[in-house]
């Protein structure tokens, strides 16, 4: 690539979704400001190369989007207006969409920035389609960055972005940011969405390394956005903390040779104090908000439990305990009562333990979670501190036949070897 | 990514202990730093009081001599820095581009080492090293 056309992919980084916000806040069509803002880049890499990069790209872009749209509308192709404005002639609507263009440009707001992450996180979008949209327009990312990061085909990842904005066009879904109790719905299913981009770029241990570091830096990005955009929403910092605490274990949490280490066995030297410091920051920003109960504020305090612990064995169990009581109250699911069991057989021993584990396998049932890996793993590992060892070894077993995860199959086979 | 922009004020490395930024002119600087926080991008931020309220400690043949600022023979003296976390060295320069600032200022902008930057014996050296006194 070319200095110029780095410097190009430079500026659309930054200023394309608030490009794409503005042009929204007119067209009311998320698809539509994104094609607007497309054409723009365009016509900026037709450009840029020979008159140079503009004092103010991010003018420069939105006035090319502009003349896009007035052509758009001479040709037809854009069909936004209601109709009694389609009565008043064409030539007016021309002059009423370049007026606005122009205002938009002049004040892009923050809300439209907002309204933009609510639309794309709308929850009339299947999961999978919020998450791509989110990274398409509040990302920046191209769709072959996308389709790279999510190990699925190019051409996939592209109808999965252009059914995305079909189903908002054909669901009139406004370009708004909701109130009240849709309000909460509608944070939820962003920071959902927020999350799961940090997860698949954290946990995901197959695909383009770097592609993947690149994700969970971007979901920090959006949740530290967040922060700014709704800085009374305690979940959100919340979440930021959470994903700073995680991700700043990350250069411990594999070995020499790729191998998984799990927390208790990780160089501690290794994990990431600026990260830490801002995890901690913005955990108390949230309780601060008065949000310390909440499901994210919890798991960001049993991460901050974790990373207080100068050594494992300092580790404060009796309180990661409580936190996980807490957060089984609000969130009933096997996983948090897998990972209490964990903590109470830290705590009151391992058939304690037990118990709690029997009680989260009750809970998880016949469910997909029944098949989870994690079930007999952990009993394994009870059970080996109860001196039950050819039942340990059993569970072990189990555990590697459930799971395909080449790395989590290495660790678990070497838990094995121990018990030999 | 990280990178790191420092900024050299012209003229600061002579100014006095106590100068202090007009209200403009920290009013614009601020407006810039909301701009970088609201993108998402901005991890840190200082500003550094001039030189003549520094020091310059030297270390020659096993001698250690303290300089009060401010010094003579210095030709440009840092005023504070930004860390940003960014995707591309261009968007870090896109960034401070488009930074408030004044006739002959400079902006330096340099990579932060990540840990991962470095060789295994050189990451080695590191075991221990714990600065838990950001944990307090």
């Amino acid at each position: 690539m070319s200095d110029v056309a780095k410097t190009i992919e430079a500026v659309w980084k930054i200023e394309s979704t608030r490009l794409i916000a503005a042009i929204a806040r007119v067209t009311h069509d998320i698809g539509i400001a994104e094609e607007l803002a497309q054409d723009a880049l365009v016509t900026a890499l037709e450009a840029w190369p020979d008159e140079g990069i503009p004092d103010n790209p991010g003018a420069w872009l939105m006035k090319a989007a502009k003349r896009r749209a007035i052509d758009s509308l001479r040709r037809g192709r854009m069909l936004v207006q209601k109709h009694e404005e389609i009565a008043r002639g064409l030539e007016w609507q021309q002059q009423r969409l370049g007026d606005a263009l122009e205002r938009s440009l002049d004040q892009v707001i923050d809300d439209d920035v907002l309204r933009l992450i609510f639309t794309a996180c709308h929850p009339v979008l299947a999961v999978e389609g919020r998450i791509a949209l989110t990274l398409r327009l509040i990302g920046a990312l191209t769709t072959a960055e996308i389709a790279r990061a999510f190990l699925v085909p190019e051409k996939t990842l592209g109808q999965r972005i252009s059914r995305a904005k079909k189903t908002l066009s054909e669901a009139h879904v406004p370009f708004e940011t909701p109130s009240g109790d849709e309000l909460r719905r509608r944070v939820e299913s962003v920071l959902m969405v927020v999350y799961l981009i940090f997860n698949e770029g954290y946990t995901a241990t197959s695909g383009d390394e770097w592609m993947r570091a690149a994700l969970s830096e971007e979901a920090l990005r959006l949740g530290r956005m967040l922060g700014q955009l709704l800085p009374g929403e305690s979940e959100v910092h919340a979440l930021v903390a959470l994903m700073e605490l995680q991700a700043s274990r990350n250069a411990a949490r594999r070995g020499k040779n790729g191998e998984a280490v799990l927390l208790p066995d990780q160089d501690r030297s290794l994990w990431d104090y600026a990260r830490i410091q801002r995890g901690m920051t913005a955990l108390e920003q949230a309780q601060r908000l008065g949000g310390g109960a909440k499901p994210y504020a919890l798991q960001a305090a049993i991460a901050a439990c974790h990373m207080r612990a100068r050594t494992a064995e300092e580790t404060d169990w009796d309180r990661i305990v409580l936190l996980y009581d807490a957060l089984l109250q609000i969130n009933p699911s096997p996983i948090v009562a897998l990972n209490r069991a964990v903590a109470i057989g830290m705590v009151q021993g391992p058939a304690a333990g037990l118990d709690a584990l029997d009680a989260a396998a009750t809970l998880a049932g016949d469910s997909a979670l029944a098949g989870y890996h994690l079930f007999p793993s952990v009993r394994g590992d009870l059970l080996m501190k109860m001196g039950r060892l050819s039942e340990a070894r059993e569970e072990i077993q189990r555990a590697i036949a459930m799971t395909k995860n080449l790395r989590e199959q290495e660790l678990l086979a070497n838990r094995l070897k121990q018990l030999e | 990514m990280r990178f790191i922009m420092i900024l050299i004020p012209k003229g600061y490395e002579s100014a006095a202990p106590d100068a202090l930024p007009s209200a403009e002119a920290a009013a614009k600087m601020m407006e810039y730093n909301v701009s970088l926080q609201k993108a998402g991008v901005l991890l840190a931020l200082d500003g550094l009081l001039p030189p003549s309220a520094g020091a310059r400690i030297s270390y020659c043949d096993g001698k250690v001599t303290v300089t009060d600022g401010p010094f003579a023979e210095a030709k440009e003296a840092v005023g504070g820095y930004w860390i940003i976390q960014v995707r591309s060295r261009e968007e870090a320069i896109e960034w401070f581009k488009r930074a408030p600032m004044s006739n002959n200022d400079i902006i330096e902008v340099r990579q932060i080492f990540e840990m991962a930057d470095f060789p295994e014996d050189v990451q080695k050296t590191a075991e221990g090293f714990e600065h838990r006194n950001v944990l307090a």
